[in-house]
């Protein structure tokens, strides 16, 4: 496979995101750099948003996100309760 | 009248609010036939079957839109006007650092204003509501971009040498028709061909590359403005290089007989791109007075690891990674000394400065690149600098021999040995043309009538559309302001009047 | 940490960029809107011809029959830069979530006739489609209009566009429940409806109509300068009387756009029909031909909404045109 990663903001909203996404991800490995935090994980990443809301203590929509994201890899997946980044999201090719 | 029953309203999801929104809103045209209202989408040859499976994860309607997006500017120009009110270019580490911001905003800049109006192109072009959403999106996001960074850069023009003339000089200087050149590419190819190499190779797969380093290196040298607009422009990129890996998939999931099409320009536009970014390595490496990671850390990390697992994802529709990974990877540990080799060559006809490394810092080079800077490049560094003590700083007299494709002078050396300069050619047409490297060269051989209408900066010099023969009618002609925007760092009028500032920081201390 | 430095050696070497300074003088700072409007695009030194028009360059005056010396005198009035557009459309979209979180939670839009709701779905919602088309003409201007005046202003309209349809839609959304059925009948409505029929066909033909600045004038001047009084105020009026007056405080931003963006519309026409004799006269020549076109196209709705009082409110809807016209230096 291969890892998927998501970059964000150090701001306190992006801290808190990264907080986030740590607890939902075990797995996830984080690279602190000057201005930026790279978290990267082997397939797949996801983040909750009621992970979010526990740690923010409001609302929070997952669009929202766009505020603190500075780089992704791996395919979005994204509804109302979730945000994912997987490789492989079909398994095989539909070519029609 | 009799009033109907309170309608009971469903809460819609994210995804089904937006696809009311979105889908159907474009229709089959009848009073004119399609193809006349959407003339473009056929001829590269893409087929495609069903616009409507067009899938964007972001889902972005222009409630949320202008609501996020305002958010964002509010914050951004609260900090631009603080900088500025607080003279923040004081707190720079260096004024050195302000070379890598003028190579930005002559370079960089008029590509995302080329971006805006290039993403409107496919924005009014393609059938499908979706895709063409996102990319009118992206087009006024690049609009966004350009205008922001005028702004932030405006402070720094007003104290700083060679930020004073972006546009203009974008379209003239030797060494910026390299990004011109490549965006106008993208930009004259066909619609898919467009979002292919902005989209996917550019922003999906090399961007990172730019912005990343540049902006922490912005952040660990004191520039807070540049860190700013930077991270604000970085968050329209999420979305952007998004677009980049559906429109991939898009194409490859429509119509096999599209993957070896989209295959030809992942190879050509990882090239093109890969020689664009010749310029980030040198600033990397050299321009930053503190350094974050090396050009070879950037180019594993964002190229070499996520690559792999990018072309692992695409090898199920026999995406293969793009031709000639391999002599990026070679050249890494040699590409930014070669590249500021040539802008220390040429000082005298650029409008940033130049300088050799210190000993502290060609000791970082040296533990960076153990393999080939002690080797190669610190006896030429001592060299030039024995020659500047003698007071024979040596400047190269001749135009140089540009590369036909990305217009880099001649100065890369061959894959497997670093001591010789590559040189290919070919014939088109009974004239020969010049290369820097065999990925140039197939790039040219493809399209070769696109090719010979290159605007080469050194060739129209000689052909006297550059204000004339002597270097300082051309530079004029650029509106470079000779011995103040050009040669060495040492001696400049900026260094001056930031070792002014510095001395009476010394003075006054807090 | 701050720093004290003399001011006096910190006195900014230049006010403004220097492609800025050769239009308004380098002697004072410019706006943010100067800064960041001026000579955005490039003009020449191009290196390929696009492969989609090769007989032309990739952005080349020739694309429209206007001719202006300067195309910068297209200047915005608003002085929209992005950051101020989009604040500016985010508060107007604050004041109408308002309106639609109300209508939402009161279930207000019920306590509308069921006759009117009926025509409201009928003349209102169908304009989705009239307003993406919008929304794709003026994409079409930013792409190949000449000069960064012009395009980047077309740019913010192109996604105003987009956003009206949006809000069209919601309507829509309000008025089904949420199930999306109106929607689907209203494109059927703007398809087959002898009554739209006049509107798409001059949307279409827009679509195909090479000269950018002819498509300008059609859409921006003649097509919404008849349609958004027409449907935003005498509709919506008509509505107050017979019960639909819910309705109106979620099309409050269209008019407020109306009023703003026809500001911008027009002084870009002045600005052209001010260079010379003869764009004045194009810009004459379309926009009555447009005007007389766009009457006759809405005819048929304004029919069903407005009855016998039909004829009376598109004579002022054509005469107020008219005037404006006048104004801006075009024989009408
Ligand atoms: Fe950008
Ligand atoms: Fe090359």
């Amino acid at each position: 496979m291969g890892k998927v990663s998501i970059t964000l903001q150090n701001t306190d909203e992006g801290r808190m995101l990264v907080d986030a996404i740590v607890a939902d991800n075990p797995a996830a490995e984080v690279s602190r750099m000057p201005a930026l935090t790279k978290i990267d994980c082997e397939d797949r990443l996801s983040l909750r948003r009621e992970t979010i809301e526990e740690r923010i203590g409001r609302r929070y929509d997952l669009q929202e996100l766009q505020l603190s994201l500075i780089s992704l890899a791996g395919n979005v997946e994204e509804d109302d309760d979730s945000f994912t980044l997987a490789w492989s999201r079909g398994a095989s090719p539909k070519h029609s | 009248m009799n009033a109907m029953p309170p309608l009971k309203q469903r809460k819609l999801s994210l995804k089904e609010r937006y696809s009311h929104l979105t889908r159907g809103l474009g229709w089959e045209t009848t009073y004119q036939p399609m193809d006349k209202v959407f003339p473009y989408v056929s001829y590269e040859g893409i087929k495609i079957h069903d616009w409507e499976a067009w899938e964007d994860p972001f889902r972005l309607t222009m409630d949320a839109y202008w609501k996020y997006q305002a958010e964002k500017e509010r914050k951004l120009y609260a900090v631009i006007e603080s900088f500025a009110q607080n003279n923040g270019h004081l707190n720079i580490t260096d004024a050195r650092y302000v070379n890598a911001l003028k190579l930005f905003l002559t370079g960089v800049s008029p590509l995302e204003y080329s971006a805006h109006r290039g993403y409107a192109h496919v924005g009014r072009h393609f059938v499908g509501a979706g895709p063409r959403i996102a990319c009118q999106m992206q087009a006024i996001d690049e609009l966004r971009h350009a205008q922001t960074q005028m702004h932030t850069m405006s402070h720094y023009n007003k104290f700083f040498d060679g930020l004073h003339d972006a546009r203009h000089m974008h379209d003239r200087v030797w060494y910026l028709s390299v990004p011109k050149s490549f965006f106008e590419d993208a930009c004259s190819a066909g619609p898919f061909e467009f979002l292919t190499s902005i989209s996917f190779s550019f922003e999906y797969v090399l961007t990172n590359l730019l912005f990343v380093p540049f902006m922490s290196g912005a952040a660990y040298n004191g520039d807070m403005a540049t860190v700013t607009f930077g991270f604000s422009a970085q968050s329209d990129e999420a979305r952007h290089m998004t677009l980049g890996l559906e429109i991939i998939k898009f194409m490859l999931e429509q119509d096999e007989g599209n993957v070896p099409i989209v295959q030809r320009w992942i190879d050509k536009w990882f090239w093109r791109g890969y020689r664009l970014l010749g310029l980030v390595s040198m600033m990397m490496d050299y321009m930053l007075p503190k350094r974050i990671m090396s050009w070879a850390e950037a180019w594993e990390m964002y190229f070499e690891q996520a690559g792999d697992a990018l072309f692992e994802d695409l090898s199920r529709y026999g995406i293969r990674k793009p031709k000639y990974h391999e002599v990026a990877s070679k050249e890494k540990h040699r590409l930014s000394h070669e590249v500021w080799s040539i802008f220390y060559n040429y000082t005298h006809a650029a409008a940033f400065h130049t300088w050799l490394p210190t000993e502290d810092e060609m000791k970082w080079l040296s533990a960076k690149y153990p393999d080939t800077f002690d080797k190669y490049y610190r006896p030429r560094f001592k060299c030039w600098s024995e020659m500047a003590a003698e007071g024979k700083r040596f400047y190269n007299p001749t135009l140089p021999q540009l590369c036909t494709t990305c217009q880099i002078p001649m100065g890369f050396t061959e894959p497997d040995d670093p001591t010789t300069i590559c040189f290919r050619s070919a014939e088109y047409k009974g004239e020969r043309y010049h290369f820097c490297s065999d990925g140039c060269k197939d790039i040219f051989c493809y399209e070769p009538e696109k090719y010979v209408q290159s605007w080469l900066p050194v060739h129209q010099i000689y052909m006297g559309n550059c204000g004339g023969a002597e270097v300082k009618d051309v530079l004029d002609w650029y509106h470079l302001n000779f011995g103040v925007d050009n040669f060495d760092y040492e001696g400049s009028p900026d260094q001056k009047l930031w070792d002014e500032w510095q001395a009476q920081k010394a003075a006054n201390p807090v | 940490m701050t720093i004290d430095i003399r001011t006096a050696t910190i006195q900014p070497r230049r006010q403004t960029y220097a492609n800025v300074a050769r239009r308004i003088g380098a002697d004072k700072p410019a706006s943010r809107y100067e800064e960041s409007m001026f000579d955005m695009q490039a003009t020449g030194e191009f290196h390929y011809r696009p492969t989609w028009a090769p007989e032309y360059e990739l952005f080349d005056a020739r694309r429209t029959v206007i001719v202006l010396d300067d195309w910068h005198v297209l200047r915005d009035p608003r002085q929209f830069y992005y950051g101020t557009y989009t604040i500016t459309r985010s508060r107007m979209m604050e004041a109408s979530e308002k309106a639609f979180a109300y209508a939402e939670r009161r279930g207000s839009l019920s306590a509308v006739s069921d006759q009117w709701t009926e025509l409201a779905r009928h003349y209102l919602l169908p304009l989705r489609h009239y307003e993406w088309g919008a929304n794709m003409n003026n994409c079409n201007i930013t792409d190949i209009g000449f000069g960064s005046a012009i395009t980047q202003a077309a740019m913010f309209a192109t996604m105003d566009r987009l956003g009206i349809a949006q809000i069209v839609s919601r309507i829509g959304l309000l008025m089904d429940g949420g199930t999306g059925t109106s929607l689907t009948a209203a494109k059927q409505d703007w398809l087959e409806h002898p009554s739209w029929q006049g509107l798409r066909r001059a949307m279409e033909d827009l679509f195909v109509e090479p000269d950018w600045f002819q498509v300008f004038v059609a859409q921006n001047f003649a097509l919404d300068g008849i349609l958004y009084p027409l449907v935003y105020r005498a509709f919506d009026d008509e509505g107050q009387k017979q019960g639909g007056g819910a309705i109106s405080p979620l099309t409050e931003f269209m008019l407020d756009w109306f009023d703003e963006t026809s500001r911008w519309v027009d002084a870009v026409m002045a600005a052209a029909a001010k260079e010379s004799e003869a764009n004045a006269l194009h810009l004459s020549d379309w926009a009555a031909s447009w005007t007389a076109r766009a009457r006759q196209a809405l005819e048929p709705l304004a029919t069903e909404v407005l009855h016998d009082r039909e004829g009376e409110v598109l004579d002022g809807i054509v005469d107020d045109l008219a005037a404006r016209c006048r104004k801006i230096g075009l024989r009408a």
